[in-house]
Parts: C-alpha cells; sequence; structure tokens
C-alpha cells in the first residue's frame, strides 16, 4: 500500500500513514486554510487499509493544537478506526498530550468517550 | 491630502489613535479582509510577542485559540450574505488586547439583520450553559453537524467559552435598515489558569 508522508507546517500536521512500517501517525498544528480538503487522502488512505489492515493497527495522535473544524475531520478518522474496531480488527489510538495542556488531555478523553475503540492518553 | 494643513490635521490623528491604542492597551488592531494568510500572521505575531514576555504557556494557548476561532468566525461567516457591499464580504475588525490581568480579543463584521435573532440565542444559550453542559454541546454539534462550504463546523463559540470560562459578551449597532455591525470581545485571564 501506498505510503503518505506529509511534512508538518505552522498550519497543518505532519502525517505519516506507513501500512509496511506499522507507522500511523498525526502530529503538530492543525488549523489548515481547508480543513476538508487537507485531510481527504487521509481518509481515502483509511478506507483502503481497513479492506487489508495489518494484524495490530496502532494509530498516534500527537497534536500540540487543532481548531474547531479540524476536530470535526479527526473525529472522522476516529470513527474510521472505530468501523475497524467494530468488524473485530484489533485497534489502539495513542492520544499523546503535553503534561501540562490539560485541554488536549481533555479533548482526548472526549473522543475516547465519542467513538468505542480502545483507546490510550499518553502524556508527554 | 493636498496641502500642508491636511497633512497636519492627518498627522495629528494618527497620534490620537496612536493615544487612544495605549490607552486601552491595545497590541493588534487591522480592518479589512481576513484570509487565512492574515490568520497566520496575527497569531504567529502574538503567539512570538507572548512568549517573549515569559507568559504561561497555558494563557498562550488559550490565546491562540481564542484569535484562531474569532478570525475563521470572520472569514468563514462574514461574507455569508447576498450583498455585494465592500462591507460585507469578509472583512472586519480585529482587535488584541494586553491588560494587567488579561487579554482581550474583539472582533466587528457587518451582519444582515435577519442574523440577530439568530446570533442572539445561539450566543445567549452557550452563555448560560456550565462547563459539563458546554462539553456535551460541543460533542453533540461534533458528531451532528456539518462543515459548511467554508469550512465553518458551529463550534466556534462553544469552543471559546469553554477556554476561557467567561462570557461572551457582544453587542449589535445598526449600519442601515438592512445591517448592523456584530461586535463580539472574548477575555483571556492572565492569572487564573
Amino acid at each position: 500500500m501506498e505510503t503518505i508522508k506529509i511534512q508538518g507546517s505552522e498550519d497543518t500536521p505532519k502525517i505519516i500513514l506507513d501500512a509496511a512500517n506499522e507507522i500511523l501517525e498525526i502530529s503538530g498544528r492543525s488549523l489548515p486554510e481547508d480543513v476538508s480538503s487537507f485531510y481527504e487522502p487521509v481518509l481515502n488512505w483509511l478506507t483502503e487499509y481497513t479492506e487489508n489492515p495489518n494484524k495490530k493497527t496502532i494509530f498516534n495522535f500527537k497534536l500540540t493544537y487543532f481548531n474547531t473544524a479540524s476536530s470535526k475531520l479527526l473525529l472522522d478518522i476516529l470513527m474510521k478506526l472505530e468501523e475497524m474496531h467494530e468488524k473485530g480488527q484489533e485497534v489502539l489510538i495513542r492520544w499523546h498530550y503535553p503534561e501540562d495542556d490539560e485541554d488536549m488531555a481533555e479533548a482526548g478523553e472526549e473522543y475516547a468517550d465519542i467513538v468505542d475503540v480502545p483507546f490510550e492518553q499518553v502524556s508527554y | 491630502m493636498d496641502n500642508k494643513k491636511d497633512v497636519k490635521g492627518f498627522l495629528e490623528f494618527v497620534y490620537e489613535f496612536y493615544k487612544s491604542m495605549k490607552a486601552h492597551e491595545i497590541t493588534l488592531v487591522y480592518e479589512g479582509e481576513i484570509t487565512h494568510q492574515i490568520t497566520k500572521a496575527f497569531t504567529s505575531l502574538t503567539e512570538s510577542n507572548m512568549s517573549k514576555e515569559d507568559e504561561p504557556n497555558s494563557v498562550q494557548r488559550k490565546v491562540f485559540h481564542v484569535m484562531v476561532e474569532c478570525l475563521q468566525n470572520i472569514s468563514k461567516h462574514a461574507d455569508d450574505f447576498t450583498s455585494n457591499d465592500y462591507l460585507f464580504s469578509g472583512r472586519g475588525i480585529f482587535l488584541v488586547s494586553k491588560g494587567e490581568n488579561e487579554y482581550s480579543v474583539t472582533t466587528g463584521n457587518a451582519v444582515e439583520n435577519d442574523k440577530i435573532e439568530y446570533l442572539t440565542e445561539l450566543l445567549e444559550n452557550i452563555n448560560r450553559m456550565d462547563k459539563e453542559e458546554l462539553k456535551e454541546l460541543y460533542k453533540k454539534q461534533m458528531k451532528e453537524g456539518r462543515l459548511s462550504e467554508k469550512g465553518g463546523a458551529g463550534l466556534g463559540f462553544i469552543d471559546i467559552k469553554r477556554k476561557t470560562n467567561k462570557e461572551l459578551e457582544y453587542h449589535f449597532l445598526p449600519i442601515s435598515d438592512d445591517t448592523s455591525f456584530f461586535l463580539l470581545t472574548s477575555t483571556i485571564s492572565r492569572t487564573d489558569n
């Protein structure tokens, strides 16, 4: 499967979707000018990945900031992972947050409430 | 400005303007079209100023959040209507002020009068809600709401109230029979974070 690597910038996150090396990660800041088109390749990649996933899928979120428009697209990503979990595939979300950032920790808790998928909070 | 007297008058106005900015502790003011580039420039400028001044991380993050949502409110909603008037095409005024105890982020943009009732209800509803209710509303809107064509998620006001923990202060001033100027100000405490 094709690997997606997007360099982060001041308003877009770094994204690695590499099935062969089992790295699925979104990190940095997310306030793209057009959230839907920015996240579209990520959602498409996940749809394809779901057809033939690795034995175990760990998805890492390590965001320092995201705007409200991004929050909706992050939920779309989490819902794709929830679908995989519902189909009986092994999925784990790791939500990383800076240890002094209560709001980012809380955002993780909220997502964990909404989607039914194993969810781990990791402070750094 | 075709004669000396006019130039002098203008420069005196600039000085008055400068003094009144100082008196109101305004650190940033802008009038015009709010684009993504403007949003990036203002947030990064404010961020570097706050970091130079050793503002606590939690305050920096809140100011950043509120600025982005306020700016995007204008860029995504200020041109939601039919008029071709320059007033209505994603333009507005944007101010940041820094006092001893708090930052304020203020926006102003023209809205059609028939939006006033909707906006008032929306803001009053958010202002009435406590932390837990706001959290539930945010989750509900994230799940059920749809992104508008311009990428508005209907979450901005909720997020601002949650991040600042303060009521959203707003005011409508008449421009014409059909339109009003919508002002909104959010304050971020520098002390109780």
